[in-house]
């Protein structure tokens, strides 16, 4: 092992991982990545140092080990999930699980039909590879959630058609964290044969996920949002009844022929530890994080005009969204520096563009604008969440003051009624 | 776990590499405490996106090509398939022509393209390994055929290490208003790489074959080129690849590239040594050298010897502590003989024996004189062994045959 690693041992790491110097703002968007947890990464490196072997090569020792790492940690990720080791197929993350489902076996079985149901609040790695099916000759229906972000069954099962051959709905939303019912949906599209495909990358480690028991076909799964490093994921493929699905990256043939490409052995070693971790303590975790989520939530619900996004009961409780009313919400962003949130999707918050999962819930552009994801993980405490609470406080009104709008809203004017002269 | 025997001597490079301590050292900050999405605004967000924009200045300056050309993928497989569907996908009813020594990533994407409508064609080699030049133009000449959108050529070759003249090759294809990818994922730290140069429309390289680490990759893209991408979602890489970025194994393929360029001499010249003592005693043992007469990697030697079967072989050095290939690490599963051998035209039972050394020259990793005096003095005593057995096997088969 290098002498950098030899210096660094698991203790600074973890100090590291959760320290925050004087000018680091407190991390709470742990919905766009998670740090790395120490315990995996030190899993990791010697995955990347000392057994750098190519897990396809089978003519030497350096092979079979990095295959033997791999194959444990493809039975960590069976287990959180409540799958069989040989249904998990390894890809470079969810954007590519998602890629795969949905093109995979939307091409598969597109003699069946070439319908495709999705929900207008799915993430872009979704609703991205439905529209390029749409370019390819599918037709495509993306629902509308109601107002607290969950699907009316009776609309999922309305916008069924007999061409219909793949649904995708995803289990938590990255924006709201409202949970769908994907029970409910899953045995909908088992009676009408449709194929389902479930995006859980914000579900692992925050949901019980049991594939024995669910009527999912397809399953997306990333180790970024779950404390496994960036560059891995994986998608679930049933075996009993088994899908099919058209491989979308071609080569040597590894993963059944499903997904070609050499296996990035110490990132794999990553996520399988990252989910292993998850299924040991995620039911003690979870308890903490509900616990600062309403604190949070409490705290801010005292600023007046705040208005949560999405249902409370039905949702993680490492998410809360909020929108702060008469604030615009890039001069939000600026004024609370000191902690690091997300105003959408972090795929999306490069765009000016209000939040799109905001819109479908039917809120306005302004509300949407307002609106602040604050996500809580792993290593948040109750220090940073009271720090959270005191300067958005200060800071909301400190905007409202500046705000005419605050002052008519304020004086009793309904500003929706109000005839702006034109310039 | 089983776990290598470290006092084991790695030839087996052009399957993967041991990662340089100094790609790990920058790698380190991002694998532990960096959280950052490199799409989110926030002070973590921006750190973890300088990384990964000094990574992609840092591969661009090792290739010859502008950072705006570089998308990173996650592996060269990635990269090949995002080349193949991704430029001839914006040019329907046209025809793909690929190398008969392509790496199955190339191949395979290409054949997947005929359920759409495309078709491909197959160009030969000569027993040297190099592109057949006259098949070539003959193939982007017939007018019958639907116009070629794409000619695909690897720079190098995985198992012979044999150097095609891929500037060359370009100017052909150009010539016929088709677009060149190379895939460049074997010359990369071995022989300068200069995507200008070349004259490429795109070009394919990875990380984990030149001391990086696995996970990263990228295709080098001239921009003037329509490119479809191969995965949509977040709008990652100006729309060209979503994802979110693997950002540790970024900057480490961005070192990794650095390094590439600043070692090329030394590695150059290390494995050249190494490869020339190794072959003098190959040729000595009676070995059949394949593609040695035309220019190679220096790293990279490709043999058999006769009636001694290469997986036999390898196992039989395996257990003495020798990790080599019998082929490229993807096909090393199957018991088919080489298809690099065979488009050669080796013989399948000659080829059915080959063996490929590759040797490494990184910081740690170094292969040196004594390990390969070591390797040919088992070799030798292997190859022993195996014919008196193969021998002995002769013999009951000659009197089974009799007493049939």
């Amino acid at each position: 092992m290098s002498a950098v690693l030899e210096n660094l041992d698991l203790e600074t790491k973890v100090e590291l991982a959760t320290h925050h110097a004087e000018r680091d703002p407190i991390y709470l968007d742990y919905s766009a990545t998670t740090p790395v947890d120490p315990r995996v990464a030190a899993k990791m490196i010697p995955f990347i140092t000392e057994y750098f072997g190519n897990p396809a090569s089978r003519s030497h020792p350096y092979g079979w080990t990095a295959e033997k790492a791999v194959e444990n940690a493809r039975e960590e990720v069976a287990k959180l999930v409540g799958a069989d080791p040989r249904e998990i197929v390894w890809t470079s993350g969810a954007t590519e699980s998602n890629n795969l489902a949905i093109k995979g076996a939307a091409n598969f079985y597109s003699a069946k039909g070439k319908h495709i149901i999705t929900v207008a609040t799915e993430h872009k790695a979704v609703i991205d590879a439905v529209r390029e099916l749409e370019r390819l000759g599918f037709a495509a229906t993306y629902l509308e959630p109601e107002p607290d972000g969950l699907l009316d069954i009776e609309k999922f099962k309305a916008a069924i058609r007999p061409d219909t051959v793949l649904a995708s709905v995803m289990l938590v939303n990255n924006e709201i964290g409202v949970i769908q019912d994907i029970t409910a949906i899953g045995n909908i599209c088992r009676e009408n044969k449709i194929i389902f495909h479930v995006d859980a990358a914000q579900a692992t480690g925050k949901v019980d996920i049991d594939l024995d028991n669910l009527p999912v076909d397809l399953m997306s799964f990333c180790a970024h949002k779950t404390y496994g490093p960036k560059g891995i994921g994986a998608l679930y493929v049933r075996r009993k009844p088994r899908i099919r699905i058209e491989a979308q990256m071609h080569g040597g043939g590894h993963e059944r022929g499903m997904r070609s490409g050499t296996l990035a052995t110490h990132q794999i070693v990553g996520m399988g530890e990252a989910f292993k971790i998850a299924r040991e303590e995620m039911a003690v975790e979870n308890v903490k994080i509900r616990k600062l989520r309403d604190k949070l939530l409490h705290g801010l619900q005292e600023i007046e005009e705040t208005y949560v996004n999405g249902d409370l009961e039905h949702r993680v409780p490492h998410n809360l969204n909020i929108s702060f009313n008469y604030v615009e919400g890039e001069s939000l962003i600026m004024a609370i520096k000191d902690i690091a949130v997300s105003s959408g999707s972090a795929c999306t918050s490069a765009s000016l563009e209000p939040s799109y999962v905001l819109r479908a819930l039917g809120r306005s552009d302004e509300l949407a604008h307002s609106s602040i994801r604050f996500s809580i993980g792993r290593f948040t405490t109750e220090a940073d969440v009271d720090y959270t609470i005191q300067l958005l406080k200060s800071k909301v009104d400190k905007l409202r003051e500046l705000s005419p709008l605050w002052d008519m809203f304020k004086d009793g004017i309904d500003i929706s009624k109000v005839q702006w002269a034109a310039h | 776990m089983i776990s290598p025997n470290m006092s084991n001597v790695y030839f087996d490079n052009n399957s993967t590499t041991a990662l340089d301590e100094r790609v790990l050292d920058a790698m380190l900050p991002f694998m532990t405490m960096q959280q950052g999405n490199a799409t989110s605004r926030h002070v973590y967000g921006r750190t973890v996106r300088d990384a990964v924009e000094q990574a992609r200045e840092q591969v661009a300056n090792a290739v010859g090509a502008y950072p705006s050309q570089v998308v990173f993928t996650a592996s060269g497989t990635e990269a090949n398939n995002f080349a193949i569907s991704g430029i001839a996908g914006n040019l329907p009813n046209s025809q793909i022509v690929v190398s008969s020594i392509e790496h199955p990533c190339v191949t395979r994407p290409t054949f997947a393209m005929q359920k759409l409508g495309y078709k491909t064609k197959i160009v030969g080699v000569d027993s040297n390994g190099l592109l057949d030049l006259v098949h070539l133009e003959s193939i982007l000449k017939n007018q019958d055929a639907n116009p070629t959108s794409l000619v695909s050529v690897m720079s190098v070759n995985n198992e012979t290490g044999v150097i095609q003249n891929i500037s060359k090759i370009a100017e052909i294809v150009k010539s016929y208003k088709a677009y060149m990818h190379t895939d460049a994922v074997q010359s990369l730290g071995k022989i300068p790489v200069d995507f200008a140069g070349l004259n490429v429309s795109a070009m394919t390289i990875s990380s984990h074959k030149i001391y990086g680490p696995q996970g990263a990759g990228a295709l080098i893209v001239d921009k003037r080129i329509d490119i479809a991408p191969l995965l949509h979602g977040g709008g990652q890489e100006k729309g060209l690849r979503s994802g979110t970025e693997n950002v540790a194994a970024i900057v480490g393929f961005g070192v990794a590239c650095d390094l590439s360029v600043s070692e090329l001499t030394r590695r150059f010249s290390a494995t050249n040594a190494l490869r020339d003592h190794l072959e003098k005693g190959l040729v000595q043992m009676g070995a059949v050298m394949f593609g040695n007469k035309a220019a190679r990697i220096t790293n990279t030697s490709f043999f058999a010897f006769p009636n001694i079967e290469g997986e036999t072989l390898v196992m039989a050095l395996d257990r003495k502590g020798f990790a080599v290939a019998s082929g490229s690490a993807c096909s090393s599963d199957s018991r088919e003989p080489s298809h690099v051998l065979l488009a050669m035209g080796i013989s399948p039972d000659v080829a059915r024996g080959a063996i490929r050394v590759s040797f490494g020259a990184n910081q740690k990793h170094t292969n040196t004189i004594e390990q390969v005096d070591q390797f040919l003095v088992t070799l030798k005593q292997e190859l022993q062994r195996l014919k008196q057995m193969t021998g002995v096997q002769f013999d009951t088969s000659a009197n089974n045959t009799k007493a049939a």
